[in-house]
């Protein structure tokens, strides 16, 4: 993809400077302190986000990662003024998202979960409109959409209706339409669910040059590799909280995640005390011939589980060592196994 | 170039929205026209045309017309065009605002335009009523024309002022009522809407007949006093063909004042809490 000057970034980098120029400490991108929605339920109040505070530094990519249900969408619907917060507050480049929505809404883009285009127009008027939404005029508007299909590889696409788009087509509209006026900050809600692997690719590439642009980006993901590819920061929300928030190392580190070495003896069983006892060891499993291993400190461990083997006559049919993932962290938070 | 550089008030993001209105119209315009102009077409073309010619229908003594020769087609012009101007008014909001709310919500663009949420609601209802009054400006001129020989309709407009403004209410009313119940329904509720509440409002909105014919008939002239649509052809009658009897202004203009202030008011609160989720 090509990626000449079509200006999508340095207006975020101007714009920083300016306010800064203006108003001294830049403002981070986005401040939630203690944000909560609760939805009137059937029977019973549904608390959707219980209280969730987040940091997000401008310049950033940061991940939103949680199961299906966590929060995700409300609190991005939140950010960015679609959903009325019940309770906390919540700032976006400075701005109150109750007290000044408008301001928020001129200096972000939006790129919602499922086909939000407008069905009655094409795909040029729905990138046309939306420039004049936020007070180009008719030519400009026109022309910074042309700009953007072309850069994204939609210009054969321009006449199309929204409906007549693939998954991946729409999705890069959507962008497109999130760019058009230039926004400092881009909001993604679950941005390549449902798509191919293929197609998640390229679009995990557009999202990497939109953020070397200079873009701020918020994405939520509920795909556990999506958010150890991408994002810089990461905060684990599950049901309607922040567990933790950090880099993907850092929460590694910060849950002092393990690695879980597994080996199957083809034989007997090696007596296993001794590996115990080993530092950094949490707990080791036996199941028939397989010992799994759950330990912190792996140096070495797996030669020791082989040589042990070999001692006691067995042969190892099979290894493997699993390192720290966010699968492992997101476990040893909740205590609940991760489902996509 | 910054971000802030397109920084325009609200008055540019909401003649966006009015523009994007008519860029869809456009698209629609010869099946829009047709919708628009059939019904009422075909219904002058029946009963000022069709019947007067067979015999089956002639001139008739109504409230007001002691001579006893006014033609059914003086009746029904100003009926057909407050009707269609109220339909058109209704249906231009409730339609596309029911499918724009149905997930994925194709309203979103314009939520997240720098405007506050109720000038798209209000946006919405003022590009309604603008398609009502295109409704009730197509139809004027074929109801008109479309009669039996000798049965042209006595239609003068005396009152300019008071045309104006009972067209002008009746479609607010009717385009803030859309936007109440395009907010409400879902999709498969419309076409309820449209048997069981807008074809008996229409039947008996007095636009077949004028409201003091109903001196014959007590309980049903005092039941379709709750009829908005009544007052809307009343008012059009006391505006087009005063010499028919109809509702005094004085009760018709208070009445349409009321009704679409309440129902702008209403259906604006409504329509931005139900988007600001």
């Amino acid at each position: 993809m090509p990626t000449e000057s079509v200006t999508t970034g340095s207006a975020a980098a101007d714009a920083v400077a300016s306010d800064a120029a203006a108003a001294g400490p830049v403002p981070p991108a986005v401040r939630a302190v203690d944000l909560r929605k609760t939805y009137r339920g059937r029977r019973q109040p549904v608390e959707a986000v219980r209280g969730l505070d987040l940091t997000v530094p401008r310049g950033d990519f940061f991940g939103l990662l949680g199961p299906n249900g966590a929060g995700k969408s409300t609190t991005i619907g939140m950010l960015t003024t679609l959903v009325r917060p019940t309770g906390g507050r919540a700032e976006v480049l400075g701005h109150d998202v109750t007290a000044a929505p408008v301001e928020v809404k001129r200096r972000i883009g939006v790129v919602s979960q499922g086909g939000t285009l407008d069905r009655d127009l094409t795909v040029a008027e729905n990138l046309e409109f939306r420039g004049r939404y936020f007070g180009m005029g008719a030519r400009a508007a026109r022309r910074r959409a042309g700009e953007l299909l072309e850069r994204f590889g939609l210009a054969g696409r321009r006449d199309a209706m929204p409906h007549q788009l693939s998954g991946g087509q729409l999705r890069r509209v959507m962008i497109c339409r999130a760019l058009v006026h230039r926004p400092e900050m881009l909001f993604l809600d679950e941005p390549t669910a449902g798509l191919d692997p293929q197609t998640r690719l390229n679009l995990w590439d557009l999202l990497r040059e939109l953020h070397a642009d200079g873009h701020t980006l918020l994405l939520t993901t509920h795909y556990l590799q999506e958010a150890e590819a991408l994002c810089r920061h990461l905060a684990v929300i599950d049901r309607g909280e922040v567990l933790a928030c950090d880099t993907v190392d850092g929460l590694k580190a910060a849950v002092e995640a393990e690695t879980v070495v597994t080996v199957t003896y083809d034989g007997p069983v090696p007596e296993l005390s001794g590996v115990r006892a080993r530092r950094g060891v949490e707990r080791v499993e036996q199941a028939g011939g397989s010992v799994r291993v759950f330990t912190r400190d792996a140096d070495g461990l797996l030669g020791e589980l082989v040589a042990l083997g070999a001692a006691a006559g067995a042969t190892v049919a099979d290894a493997s060592q699993q390192r720290p993932s966010l699968e492992t962290v997101f476990l040893t938070l909740t205590g609940r196994e991760y489902r996509e | 170039m910054t971000a802030i550089e397109h920084d325009a008030g609200p008055a540019r993001a909401l003649t966006a929205t009015v523009a994007r209105d008519l860029r869809v119209m456009r698209r629609s315009l010869v099946s829009s026209v047709i919708r628009i102009v059939l019904q009422p077409l075909l219904f002058a073309f029946v009963f000022a045309y069709v019947l007067p010619e067979a015999g089956l229908m002639g001139r008739g003594t109504v409230p007001g017309d002691a001579a006893g020769d006014t033609p059914f087609s003086t009746i029904l012009v100003p009926g057909l065009v407050g009707s269609t101007v109220i339909t058109q008014s209704l249906m231009a909001v409730v339609f596309p605002l029911v499918m724009e709310l149905t997930p994925p919500s194709s309203i979103e663009d314009r939520l997240l335009a720098p405007l506050p949420v109720r000038m798209i609601a209000l946006q919405k209802i003022g590009s309604a009523m603008v398609q009502g009054l295109i409704g009730g400006l197509l139809v004027f001129p074929a109801v008109l024309l479309v009669h039996a020989e000798g049965q042209a309709p006595d239609v003068r407009v005396d009152d300019g002022i008071l045309l104006a403004a009972v067209v002008l209410l009746g479609a607010l009313t009717a385009s803030a009522a859309g936007l109440l119940l395009g907010t409400l329904l879902k999709p498969q509720q419309t076409q309820v809407l449209f048997t069981v509440v807008m074809l008996p409002a229409i039947m008996l909105g007095c636009v077949y007949f004028p409201w003091e014919a109903l001196d014959e008939v007590r309980w049903l002239q005092a039941v379709v006093l709750a009829d908005p649509i009544v007052y809307m052809n009343e008012g059009l009658r006391a505006a087009l063909t005063p010499q028919v009897a109809h509702m005094p202004t004085w009760v018709v203009l208070p009445v349409l004042g009321v009704l679409a202030a309440a129902l702008t008011a209403l259906s604006v609160r409504v329509f931005t809490r139900k988007v600001a989720k």
